[in-house]
């Protein structure tokens, strides 16, 4: 169990965390979820307590972070990739900490085979790929098996093989009745991971709902025709109490009525149809439309953008 | 790479008794240090230079002697020559330890499991005061009697038994140590590796010439106060009429490390890591 209440953090004049609250349930993937620049690895932080909030309180299991007594068997981490000393071997890196919370080399060597890094334990983490860096933070975060585990983007840099198992082992986590936090800018991939999400924008919580619940609200559905007599099918559906909007490529966007709806009232009208598709919004086009007021940085052409180490994703 | 399904992630066991502390830091810390090659690097030019200088250095003093060299002459000194440059290596190791943290984002990692970062930066001074010590002890010890045992007739050479010898030998063995832990104090306070080194180099090397250009009735009465004018007359059998001596002197340089590390510790509590 996670529990943030009124979190703030600001870095100079730039607020990064804005009054922000929730709380991260056991048994449950929760998916942490904003733009790149909205919080998310700034709040990670503070529930770590690596960064100090300027304002309001988050605990873990009812703690203080700071208060732990063996941290690492209470709550594991990922927070960055490849956050290894570049000459040290992933079983050095992995038995320095394990050393520090008591823990035995037979768990280290175990953690290596879960993440599938055992026959490259020995090498220098220098040469290892983002994908075995990200692996190698799991086993970190797996180190002391904790029962609150927290995930800064932890499929970057993964193959499509490695994301599904990423994917496979959250969920088994959550399973065993883990409290897991798994932060990400990709709305699809929560959605085949996270129970429920945690969305935030500019530092500040926009939803916490439930993946399925928000799929649900967020399907809008619509249907797209075509018709050389769009004139007058725009009339009848008006009529009829649909919304109706010609797009520029002569295509009638109808929301309000079905298709099914749509085709009877063709066919008794008569007018012909070129085209009648039910379209939905995709849950990616949903998350944005939820965050479009909250992204700091939009690409444009003209100018580049940049992060402030406090606000990165 | 194959990725197991199994074991699966064990059940969660009870936890150990008491807390995290001291003990499984240093062990920490200890691994931390023999599993990067910078260490290795460090000290093995520490000894390499510490030895073979000093050799060098006492042969050719030794090849080139004249009578008229045995007045005034410091035989202790002269073989511990080629140690001092182990300020600059052991000063090196001291920042790493600390700034590499900084550098490779370890130090988040590190602050995870073990939150108290007090305690930290204590592990790691007392692991690393450790290992400079006996580094710095060995060469000393090696460096000086080679270096006597050099000084063949007519030279004149030093047992440990001379006066201020033992002093002068193991005071720079300690001399290293402390001098390395003020510089993993300036690391915590400036936590970049190369801002550390500079400001660390800076102070040993530059602080004396700023010195020197001053007013001399201000430069005479600030030089004693340098670490490296410090080191020396801990070194030298004589010490001039204005510095300190030898264990005063020593006493000060401890100030020096320990303010660094304590405002250190502090800095670490106060700011996000």
């Amino acid at each position: 169990m996670i529990e943030a209440k009124n979190l703030t953090k600001h870095y100079g004049d730039k607020l990064a965390v804005d009054q922000l609250s929730f709380e991260v349930r056991p048994g449950l993937v929760t998916g942490f979820l904003g733009p790149n620049g909205s919080g998310k690895s700034t709040t990670m932080r503070m529930i770590m307590g690596l960064d100090t909030p300027n304002a309001g309180d988050v605990t873990v299991n009812g703690r203080h972070y700071h208060d732990l007594a063996w941290p690492l068997h209470e709550v594991g981490a990922l927070l960055e990739a490849k956050a290894i000393h570049p000459g040290r071997s992933a079983q050095a890196h992995l038995w320095m900490l394990a050393q520090t919370n008591r823990i035995s080399r037979r768990r280290v060597d175990e953690v290596l085979e879960i993440v599938g890094l055992s026959s490259v334990a020995g090498r220098r983490a220098g040469k290892f790929s983002l994908g075995m860096g990200q692996r190698l933070g799991i086993a970190a975060a797996l180190l002391g098996d904790p029962e609150v585990l927290l995930f800064d983007e932890p499929v970057n840099g993964l193959d499509p093989d490695g994301i599904r198992w990423v994917r496979n082992l959250l969920k088994g986590l959550a399973r065993e009745g883990r409290t897991v936090f798994v932060s990400s800018h990709l709305m699809s991939e929560m959605a085949l991971t996270a129970d429920e999400v945690i969305i935030i924008g500019k530092g500040r919580l926009i939803a916490q709902i439930l993946t399925a619940q928000l799929i649900a609200q967020s399907s809008q559905r619509f249907v797209r025709v075509r018709s050389p007599e769009v004139a007058k099918l725009r009339v009848a559906l008006d009529q009829e109490g649909a919304a109706t909007v010609l797009e520029d490529d002569g295509s009638l966007t109808v929301r309000g009525v079905d298709e099914i709806a749509i085709g009877e009232l063709a066919g008794r009208l008569p007018v012909v149809l070129h085209e009648l598709s039910p379209q939905s919004a995709s849950l990616e086009e949903a998350f944005m439309e939820l965050t479009e007021d909250s992204i700091e940085y939009h690409g444009t052409s003209t100018t580049s953008t940049s992060e402030s180490k406090g606000a990165g994703s | 790479m194959t990725v197991s399904t199994s074991p699966t992630v064990g059940a969660a066991q009870g936890l150990p008794a008491g807390r995290y502390g001291m003990s499984g830091l240093i062990r920490s810390e200890w691994t931390k240090l023999r599993t990067v090659r910078s260490t290795m690097w460090t000290l093995g030019v520490t000894v390499v230079l510490g030895i073979g200088l000093s050799a060098i250095a006492t042969a050719e003093t030794r090849s080139h002697w004249t009578p008229g060299n045995r007045f005034g002459f410091d035989a202790t000194r002269t073989s511990l020559i080629g140690v001092f440059f182990g300020q600059f290596t052991i000063g090196i190791l001291g920042v790493l330890v600390v700034s590499a943290e900084y550098g490779t984002g370890t130090i988040r990692a590190t602050f995870s499991a073990a939150p108290r970062r007090p305690l930290v930066l204590a592990a790691k001074a007392v692991v690393f005061g450790m290992v400079a010590l006996v580094v710095s002890e060995v060469v000393a010890f090696i460096a000086y009697f080679l270096g006597q045992a050099l000084l063949t007739a007519p030279a004149i050479h030093s047992t440990l038994n001379s006066p201020g010898a033992l002093r002068a030998v193991a005071g720079s063995g300690l001399y290293l140590c402390v001098l390395g832990l003020f510089a993993l104090g300036v690391a915590v306070i400036i936590r970049h590796t190369a801002g550390a080194i500079s400001a660390f180099i800076g102070i040993l090397l530059v602080l004396p010439l700023i010195v020197s250009a001053l007013p001399s009735s201000i430069g005479n009465e600030v030089e004693r106060f340098l670490p490296a004018h410090i080191g020396q007359a801990i070194v030298s059998l004589h010490t001039g009429p204005r510095s300190f001596a030898p264990w005063p002197g020593f006493l000060l340089l401890c100030g020096y490390a320990a303010l660094a590390l304590v405002l250190g510790g502090f800095l670490l509590v106060r700011r996000d890591a």
